[in-house]
């Protein structure tokens, strides 16, 4: 029971880290229906972002308390943000309207592009980074197992929370979601009702960007250890989550990575470690032989 | 626009390039003999990479203009040039092909790298029957090609087969494993399909790391056995039994790498020659119609579920084939080899070339995979670069290098299609 | 022609006596959700002959056509093809592919060709099953070994059949998505018509067509009437409705108003006030 219940809240840190990145992959599906590969990439970046701007912060001796959390955050949203608008200006946006696998295949370049200009500047070896947000509270003990509620996954559930609520007003309260939704829905007839669609279409990509960062540095304080390549599997993970929620479907992306974290956490605490991936991706396939569509995905009606 | 106007454009670009590079390549981390974390500054790159950007930018706006980034889908002077030369290119590209190993010059590095590139072929154009053809998008080819290598390595391996008897059978096994996963997942639509296919790769990966008294886990499996001339092995010693010595040759080591790539040639011919036949067979017409309009083939009468099992099943089989030959060719596989980037690759290959097109996925595969060869004192620049090439490619060609189809039977005369009304599948 | 007595099968008793009939509908209903958009229709096409099925926007026809057609499955009721000297084949409850298969052709609405393969190869698509039997399933045709060759002679000349039949020989190597609306329309039917059927469907196949080519579409339709094709049509151009169809069907709000003759039909003030209550007179000028 106890260990159970330490295995909820890993599942839930994990899964609204997953939660997160998903939302911007099915935003980006939402409105233009590509697949960004990069995404994963970009929440990798977020977080050498938020790695560089720790450092910068220690250096200065500025590294203490909540504060400078919330500069770091703030740092790696923005820069993040502006890598997300660069990667739709460059590889997206001049192949807008052609053909379907071409954005396809601009983004798998981008993300061999963003993987090794990482490597690159950044060096392949792992970062290791000292735990900035020690200890936790115990919430229960049995016998000499103890469960802990460590600090770092309280704050991970909280800016997630406070993250999503914040969007989900964006989302459904503001002339930009209105203009989001409408896109998404016909981005021609928006067009021809004086909607800028490049940048709502932009606007999109910042937002997806900036919650990754979000993610990046969540995973950055709760992990420690960052490199070159975590943005694939995140990514990968992240992606699942969002086709398991219904891709298109902004609360199925936070559901849907929510399954996914407590669907690896269970996995690996009761069965094996080095199968969790295997029972996430099966746990997808199976999902969708039964709801071709997803969890609260939209059920495609064929016109005829 | 004004000269004025196009600096300050610039201006800007340069501005959003120190925005994106000021952190992450002025600001290096390195990890200290202690453990710790400190950076170290390289502001000189920096504004070396923002002079790029505002040159680049400038270059663009005002030469070019604007016009040089557009994508273009119909036939440049170079696609009519290259389809009037087509005739010609595909017979000049197979003799040079063919008669590759006798060139003077050509050394065993050279020929390394032609396998390589008739590998790289050859997985195109199996994959071009499920993406090009059948319109399926399949992320996890590689799994296929995977499950190709170690079958003959572990038939070879575990019951001594030798390679001529286990080449059909990892064809028919990788099919087989085509179906088991097209059966389940193939009414699924488009990026449903993509992320389940890419899924299943990626569990074929895993359970090759993790089933390690089968599969040598992350070790690997080594000492493959090498292929023989049809049981003539390629040894130095030049025995009676060997190849060397059966045809009264000079023992070299050359003769096997020789052999290998008459292998590999051979077999990419032999998926590029079944292709083309099932192309004008019903068979292939199915599946383009399928790419087409998958409810218009209903209508007719068609299964849907059968005809797409058949186009996974048999592209599966070719990457099975080429598993195969990468295992006896390396004498040693890993898990490694098997990656996600493997069927971005692939993939990219089959896109670059222009779906369907089986000319255009070998300039591709010989493009990408040789330029990437060339490119080797790049070093950690040279994936940099592979990557930036896909991107660049597709934006200026998202429909490939040869972007038309041509129809596979003609009452008077064939005449090629143009790729705008060419469907590319939601499937 | 079949006898008058054999042409109002909606009874039970009338079941019993089939032998007219090639397409039974029976208490088809549509839901979708809460919206009934076919309820409890009964009709009866009859052999060799043209049936029309009419009725104002949203009446519930393209409904009722996909579910003949097995686009969607009925909700309830029944579907049953007659084909001659043979059992009744209960169409509702087969995948699409198998209805095809069983001798039901359709056309779309919204043409649905393969725009990147030739007419001709649209029309060879079209022969798929017959064909595909002949190559030995792929296997002996990659190999060469079959009696495929002749097959796909014969399939040729079926082909060139109806390419002729419908004007289009000399478009025949142009790809589908290049030709001109009009002749999209016609090679639909041909391609159609190409997978043999007892039944052809046609989903408002005049839509769009300038007063000519609706002429040239009606004596292509009767011309298919003459070869043993009984059609089920749905139609807007009341035009071409009471020039060519034998037999009318109308449906309002998803339910069946009338079955009877063009004349009748156009004498039936049910059906007139369906259409004036639509706003929509100009639609029954015939």
């Amino acid at each position: 029971m106890a260990y159970a219940l330490q295995q909820l809240i890993n599942g839930i840190s994990l899964g609204m880290i997953y939660g997160l990145i998903a939302v911007g992959y099915t935003m980006v599906y939402g409105i233009i229906g590509m697949i960004n590969f990069a995404h994963g990439d970009i929440f990798m970046i977020s977080a050498f972002i938020a790695l560089i701007a720790v450092i910068l912060l220690s250096l200065g001796g500025l590294m203490d308390g909540p504060a400078a959390i919330l500069l770091v955050l703030v740092i790696s949203m923005a820069i993040t943000a502006l890598y997300g608008w660069t990667l739709e200006r460059v590889a997206y946006r001049p192949l807008r309207g052609s053909f379907r696998l071409a954005p396809l295949i601009s983004a798998i370049g981008m993300s061999i592009v963003l993987q090794n200009y990482v490597q690159v500047s950044q060096g392949a070896r792992v970062k290791p980074l000292e735990p900035l947000v020690p200890g936790g509270i115990e919430v229960m003990r049995d016998g000499a197992f103890v469960v802990q509620f460590s600090y770092i996954q309280m704050l991970i559930i909280a800016v997630t929370l406070v993250v999503l609520a914040v969007f989900t007003i964006l989302v459904t309260r503001t002339p930009l979601g209105r203009a989001m939704r409408a896109c998404e829905q016909d981005r021609r007839m928006a067009a021809l009702l004086g909607i800028d669609t490049d940048r709502t279409i932009s606007l999109t990509f910042v937002i997806g960007a900036s919650l990754a960062a979000v993610a990046g540095t969540m995973y950055l304080l709760r992990y420690g250890v960052i490199d070159f390549y975590i943005g694939f599997l995140a990514g990968v993970k992240a992606f699942t989550a969002a086709v398991l929620g219904g891709i298109g479907s902004l609360p199925g992306a936070v559901l849907g990575g929510l399954l996914i974290g407590l669907i690896e956490t269970f996995w690996s605490a009761y069965f094996s470690v080095q199968y969790k991936d295997v029972a996430a991706f099966s746990i997808l396939a199976i999902t969708l032989i039964f709801l071709p569509t997803g969890l609260l995905g939209r059920q495609e009606v064929e016109k005829v | 626009m004004t000269p004025a106007a196009a600096v300050r454009d610039a201006a800007i670009a340069a501005l959003v390039a120190f925005g994106l590079f000021a952190m992450l390549v002025g600001l290096r981390t390195d990890v200290s003999p202690t453990g710790g974390l400190f950076l170290r500054q390289r502001w000189a790159d920096v504004a070396l990479l923002c002079g790029i950007v505002f040159a680049g930018r400038l270059a663009l706006t005002l030469w070019l203009g604007r016009r040089a980034l557009r994508p273009s889908t119909g036939p440049t002077p170079l696609t009519l040039q290259l389809q009037r030369l087509g005739r010609f290119f595909a017979p000049a590209m197979l003799a040079a092909a063919l008669v590759l190993p006798f060139i003077p010059g050509i050394g065993r590095y050279e020929l390394d790298i032609g396998i390589l590139v008739l590998t790289y072929v050859m997985l195109g154009w199996g994959l071009n029957i499920v993406v090009g053809l059948a319109g399926l998008l399949d992320l996890g080819y590689v799994a296929f090609y995977a499950i190709g290598a170690y079958s003959y390595a572990l038939l070879a391996q575990y019951f001594g087969l030798s390679f001529w008897i286990c080449l059909p059978l990892a064809g028919i096994l990788a099919a087989f494993w085509g179906v088991i996963l097209g059966f389940p997942v193939l009414r699924l639509r488009g990026d449903y399909l993509a992320i389940v296919t890419l899924a299943f790769g990626e569990i074929i990966r895993v359970v090759l790391i993790n089933w390690a008294s089968l599969t040598g886990g992350p070790n690997g499996i080594s000492g493959i056995p090498r292929p023989t001339f049809f049981g003539l092995p390629f040894s130095m010693s030049g025995g009676e039994g060997s190849f060397a010595g059966f045809f009264g040759l000079e023992p070299s080591p050359s003769h096997r790498v020789i052999f290998l790539y008459y292998l590999i040639f051979f077999l990419a011919l032999l998926t590029n020659w079944v292709t083309i036949r099932l192309r004008r067979q019903p068979l292939g017409r199915a599946w383009e119609a399928l790419r087409e309009d998958e409810i218009a083939c209903r209508s007719l009468g068609i299964n849907i579920r059968d005809t797409k099992l058949s186009a996974f099943a048999i592209g599966a089989m070719f990457g099975g084939f080429a598993g195969a030959f990468f295992a006896t060719r390396q004498a040693f596989i890993s898990p490694e080899s098997f990656t996600f980037i493997e069927s971005a690759i692939i993939l990219a290959i089959v896109v670059l070339g222009g779906l369907g097109s089986q000319v255009g996925v070998a300039v591709a595969a010989l493009v990408m995979i040789g330029g990437f060869e060339v490119f080797r004192n790049l070093e950690e620049w040279r994936m940099l670069v592979f990557g930036a090439a896909m991107v660049v490619i597709m934006v200026l060609r998202p429909r490939g290098l040869i972007g038309t189809r041509t129809p596979t039977i003609a009452l008077k005369e064939k005449r090629i299609i143009g790729k705008d009304l060419v469907g590319e599948g939601r499937g | 022609m079949t006898a008058p007595d054999d042409r109002r099968p909606r009874s039970e008793g009338d079941r019993r006596h089939p032998r007219g009939m090639i397409l039974e509908v029976a208490g088809l209903t549509m839901r979708f959700g809460g919206l009934t958009a076919v309820s409890a229709v009964s009709f009866a096409a009859l052999r060799g002959e043209i049936t029309a099925v009419i009725g104002p926007n949203g009446a519930g026809k393209t409904t009722l056509f996909n579910c003949i057609t097995g686009f969607y499955r009925p909700s309830s009721g029944a579907i049953r093809l007659h084909r001659t000297g043979e059992l009744p084949v209960d169409l509702h409850g087969l995948p699409g592919h198998r209805i095809a298969q069983a001798g039901v052709a359709r056309t779309f609405q919204n043409i649905r060709l393969f725009p990147g393969m030739t007419a001709l190869e649209n029309l060879l698509v079209a022969q798929h099953n017959k064909l595909m039997a002949a190559t030995g399933f792929g296997i002996g045709a990659v190999l060469g070994l079959s009696r495929y060759p002749k097959a796909e002679r014969q399939a040729i000349e079926l082909a060139r059949h109806w390419l002729s039949a419908t004007h289009l020989l000399d478009r025949a190597d142009d790809p589908a998505g290049a030709l001109p609306y009009g002749a999209q329309r016609r090679l639909e039917i041909a391609r159609a018509m190409c997978t043999e059927p007892t039944l052809l469907c046609l989903d408002e196949p005049a839509a769009g067509l300038n007063p000519r080519e609706s002429e040239e579409l009606a004596r292509l339709l009767q011309e298919i009437r003459a070869q043993g094709t009984s059609l089920l049509l749905i139609e807007h151009d009341m035009g071409v409705v009471m020039k060519i169809s034998d037999r009318v069907v109308v449906l309002d709000h998803g339910k069946l108003i009338a079955d009877a003759t063009p004349a009748e039909v156009r004498a039936d003030p049910k059906v007139i006030a369906a259409y004036l209550g639509e706003g929509e007179e100009d639609e029954v000028e015939a």
